[in-house]
C-alpha cells in the first residue's frame, strides 16, 4: 500500500502536539510569518495594479504561502531554486529587490530580463533562482540536470525543483524524476498541488490518489504534506534536503494546498468551480493558522500584524513608485542576448529596419 | 596529422575537449559502455570514467532537459541524440528552453551545450533513421546549427561548438561517417563557427550544399567539366550563423546558384539561401536559382535512391540555370 497520509504539524486548533515542534528558533518562526505576509500583501497590491492597467498580467499565489515559505525556508543559501509560476515570492525571499520584482511585472528598463517575458517570470541569479519559461513541466528535468551537475562537481548544495499538479502529467515530470532517481541526484521535487490547472481539477489530471504516490514507481520517497501548514512543509523539506545532501537521492514532496484566486488575472474561476469550495479553503488559510500558533506562544499579536502589513505595504508602494519611474526598455535590447555575440545578419536586419528599410 | 574517418575525427574531437576541460560531459543512449551505436563515443567511458561519459535512460526530453540544467550550472554538456529522427521529444527543451535561456533571463543565465546527432539518408534507414531536420532548428533564434562535411572540419567545428557560449546543434552526416577519410590535425584544432569554405573553385555556377551532399556535388561538378563548365562549391559549414558574405561573393562571381539538400523542399534551408541571392545579388544573377532537394514526402525506405539528390540530379539542376 502507498502511504500518502497527510503530514501535519499544526493540529485542528493550530497548536503543535507535544514533541512535534521542529527545532526552529523563535526569531526564525517570526521571520517565516513575515515572509508569508509579504507574499500576501504583494499579491494583493499587484492584482490591484493589474486591474488598474498598470501591469499586463499577474499570477496570484494567495493561499499558497505556507507551501512557498515552508519549502524555501528549509533551503540553504547555496541551494538552487528551479521555479514554476507560483514561486516568485522565493526570489524575493532570496534577495530580489522589490523594485526589480515590480519592474519585471511592468517590463521596463529596471527589469532584469529586459522586458522580454510576461509578468511573474522572474530571474535572480544572485539568489540562484533560475529563469523559467511558461511551458509546463520543462523545468523539472532542469532541476535534475542541475543536481546531476552538483553531484558531478562534488558540491554540497541541493536543488529545489518546483512544479504544479498539472505538470505531473508532462513528459518532463516522468523524465526528470526518472533521471534523478537513476542518477541519485540531490534534488527535491516540490509539487504545489493547488488542485487546479486553470479550469481542470486534480481529479481530471490524474487517477493516482495523490501526487506523492507517483514517487513509488520512480524508486524515491513521496511525501504528502499539508501545504497550508508551514511548519510541516518546512520539516518535510528539511528532511528531504538532508537526504539529498547525504547522497541518498531525490524526494517528491507534494504540498497539498489550494488556488483560491484565478489561475491568473485573465482567468475567471466562477465559470468552472463552486465558490463554497473556495470558502472551505479560506478557513484553512496558512497565514491565519500560523499566526494563531505564534499568538498562542506569545510571539505575535494583532498590533504586530498590523504594523508588519503597514511596513510591507509601504515598502511595496515605494518599490512601485521607483519601478514606475523607470524608462522603457531601450529598443537596442531587442537584438541583444540571442547569442553571446550578435549574428551579423540580425544586426543588419535591425539596422535596416531602424533606417526605414526592411 | 593523422588520417581519420569522419567518425574517428568526432571521437578525437570529443576526447581532445574532454582532456582540455573537465566540465565537458558526454551522455545519451548507449554512448557509455557501448561507445554509441555508431561508435562515436568509443573508449571515452574507459578513459574518462562513468561520471564523464554515461548512459542515460531512454528519453530524449530527459537527455536534453538534464543537459540544460547542467549547462545552467556551468558544465559543458555534450548530449547525443542517437538519430536526429528521435529528437522530437526533446524539441520543446531545445527550442523553448535552451534556445531562449540567455534571452529570457536578460543574459543572466546561459546554456552552453552541444547536442550531437547523426542525420541524413543513404543508410537504408527508412522514415526514422534518415531525416534531415536542420530547417526546424535554423528557424529558432538562439540556436546554432553546425554541419561538418570532412573529418578535419568535424573535429575543428566540434571543438569550437563545445567552447561556444551558446547552444549548438551539431549534425553529423552519418552516410559518410566511415567512407569519408581525410587528414586531421592532432590535438588542438579549431574551425570557427560562421566561416564557410570553398570546397572547389569554379567560374560558371555556384552550388551551395552541406554534409554528405558535398560529395554528391563534387561528382556533379566533375561531370560538368566535360561540358566545359567549372562549378564552385560552397560549404557554409554552419547554417546558423551563416557565412552570407562567402555565398554572395561566389554568386556574384558565377552569376548562377544551385542549392542542394537532402531535406524536403518546402520550408527547407535552401529557400533561405535562394532568398539571400534574390535579395542581395539579383543584379548578378544570369539565370534562375535552382533547388535540388529531397521530395516533400516522408523519407522512404525502398525508394531512398530516388528520393535523395544524386550527381545526375545536381547536374540537371546546374544545367537548368543555363537553359531556361
Amino acid at each position: 500500500m502507498i502511504d500518502d497520509a497527510l503530514v501535519r504539524i499544526l493540529n485542528d486548533r493550530d497548536s503543535v502536539p507535544k514533541g512535534r515542534l521542529p527545532d526552529i528558533g523563535e526569531e526564525d518562526l517570526v521571520r517565516m510569518l513575515v515572509e508569508m505576509v509579504r507574499i500576501r500583501v504583494f499579491d494583493r497590491r499587484m492584482l490591484a495594479l493589474q486591474r488598474q492597467g498598470r501591469i499586463g498580467f499577474y499570477g496570484p499565489v494567495t493561499g499558497q504561502e505556507g507551501a512557498i515559505v515552508g519549502s524555501a525556508s528549509a533551503a540553504a543559501e547555496e541551494d538552487w531554486i528551479v521555479p514554476a509560476l507560483r514561486e516568485g515570492g522565493i526570489a524575493i525571499m532570496r534577495g530580489l529587490p522589490l523594485v526589480e520584482a515590480v519592474a519585471q511585472l511592468i517590463g521596463n528598463a529596471l527589469d532584469r530580463c529586459k522586458g522580454r517575458q510576461m509578468p511573474c517570470h522572474y530571474t535572480w541569479k544572485p539568489g540562484r533562482y533560475v529563469s523559467m519559461s511558461s511551458v509546463i513541466g520543462t523545468q523539472i528535468s532542469h532541476a535534475t540536470g542541475l543536481a546531476m551537475a552538483v553531484r558531478h562537481r562534488g558540491g554540497s548544495e541541493a536543488v529545489l525543483g518546483f512544479l504544479g499538479d498539472g505538470a505531473t502529467s508532462s513528459n518532463d515530470f516522468h523524465a526528470g524524476l526518472n533521471f534523478a532517481a537513476v542518477r541519485k541526484a540531490p534534488v527535491v521535487f516540490v509539487c504545489q498541488n493547488n488542485q487546479w490547472s486553470i479550469s481542470v481539477p486534480f481529479s481530471k489530471q490524474t487517477a493516482s490518489g495523490s501526487v506523492a504516490a507517483k514517487a513509488v514507481a520512480y524508486g524515491m520517497p513521496g511525501v504528502r504534506v499539508d501545504g497550508n501548514d508551514v511548519l510541516a512543509v518546512r520539516a518535510v523539506m528539511a528532511e528531504a534536503l538532508s537526504r539529498a545532501r547525504a547522497g541518498e537521492g531525490p524526494t517528491l514532496v507534494e504540498c497539498l494546498t489550494y488556488r483560491r484566486l484565478g489561475h491568473s488575472s485573465s482567468d475567471d474561476p466562477s465559470r468552472y468551480r463552486d465558490e463554497s469550495e473556495v470558502e472551505r479553503w479560506e478557513a484553512k488559510d496558512p497565514i491565519a493558522r500560523f499566526r494563531r500558533f505564534l499568538e498562542n506562544r506569545g510571539l505575535w499579536d494583532d498590533s504586530r500584524q498590523e504594523e508588519t502589513e503597514d511596513r510591507i505595504a509601504g515598502e511595496i508602494n515605494r518599490a512601485i513608485r521607483e519601478a514606475e519611474a523607470a524608462g522603457p526598455v531601450p529598443e537596442e535590447t531587442l537584438i541583444q542576448d540571442v547569442f553571446e555575440t550578435p549574428d551579423p545578419r540580425l544586426v543588419e536586419h535591425f539596422r535596416n529596419t531602424r533606417e526605414g528599410r526592411t | 596529422m593523422t588520417t581519420m574517418t569522419l567518425l574517428q575525427a568526432i571521437n578525437d574531437g570529443l576526447r581532445t575537449e574532454m582532456k582540455n576541460d573537465d566540465r565537458v560531459l558526454v551522455f545519451g543512449e548507449d554512448v557509455g559502455r557501448n561507445g554509441g551505436v555508431f561508435r562515436a563515443t568509443e573508449g571515452l567511458q574507459e578513459e574518462f570514467g562513468e561520471e564523464r561519459c554515461f548512459d542515460t535512460p531512454l528519453s530524449e526530453c530527459g537527455i536534453i532537459g538534464t543537459a540544460i540544467g547542467m549547462a545552467v550550472y556551468g558544465l559543458r554538456p555534450v548530449p547525443e541524440i542517437q538519430f536526429l529522427d528521435f529528437i522530437y521529444p526533446a524539441f520543446d527543451q531545445i527550442v523553448s528552453e535552451a534556445a531562449k535561456m540567455r534571452y529570457r533571463s536578460g543574459g543572466e543565465y546561459t546554456c552552453p551545450m552541444v547536442v550531437r546527432s547523426p542525420y541524413g539518408g543513404g543508410i537504408r534507414g527508412g522514415h526514422y533513421h534518415s531525416q534531415s531536420a536542420e530547417a526546424y532548428f535554423c528557424h529558432t533564434p538562439g540556436l546554432k546549427v553546425v554541419i561538418p562535411s570532412t573529418p578535419a572540419d568535424a573535429k575543428g567545428l566540434l571543438i569550437s561548438s563545445i567552447r561556444d557560449e551558446d547552444p549548438v546543434l551539431f549534425l553529423e552526416p552519418k552516410r559518410i561517417y566511415r567512407t569519408m577519410k581525410g587528414e586531421v590535425p592532432d590535438g588542438e584544432h579549431v574551425v570557427p563557427l560562421g566561416k564557410g569554405r570553398i570546397v572547389r573553385e569554379g567560374r560558371d555556377c555556384t552550388v551551395v550544399a552541406w554534409g554528405a551532399m558535398i560529395e554528391t556535388c563534387l561528382k556533379a561538378a566533375e561531370a560538368m567539366e566535360a561540358e566545359g563548365r567549372t562549378i564552385e562549391i560552397v560549404d557554409p559549414r554552419t547554417l546558423v550563423p551563416l557565412d552570407e558574405e562567402l555565398i554572395l561573393e561566389s554568386v556574384k562571381k558565377t552569376g548562377r546558384l544551385v542549392v542542394v539538400h537532402e531535406a524536403p523542399r518546402t520550408g527547407g534551408f535552401g529557400g533561405e539561401i535562394a532568398a539571400l541571392a534574390a535579395e542581395k545579388a539579383i543584379a548578378w544573377l544570369e539565370g534562375p536559382v535552382r533547388r535540388v532537394t529531397g521530395f516533400d514526402t516522408p523519407f522512404p525506405y525502398t525508394l531512398e535512391g530516388l528520393y535523395m539528390p544524386d550527381p545526375n540530379r545536381v547536374v540537371r539542376g546546374i544545367q537548368q540555370t543555363f537553359d531556361w
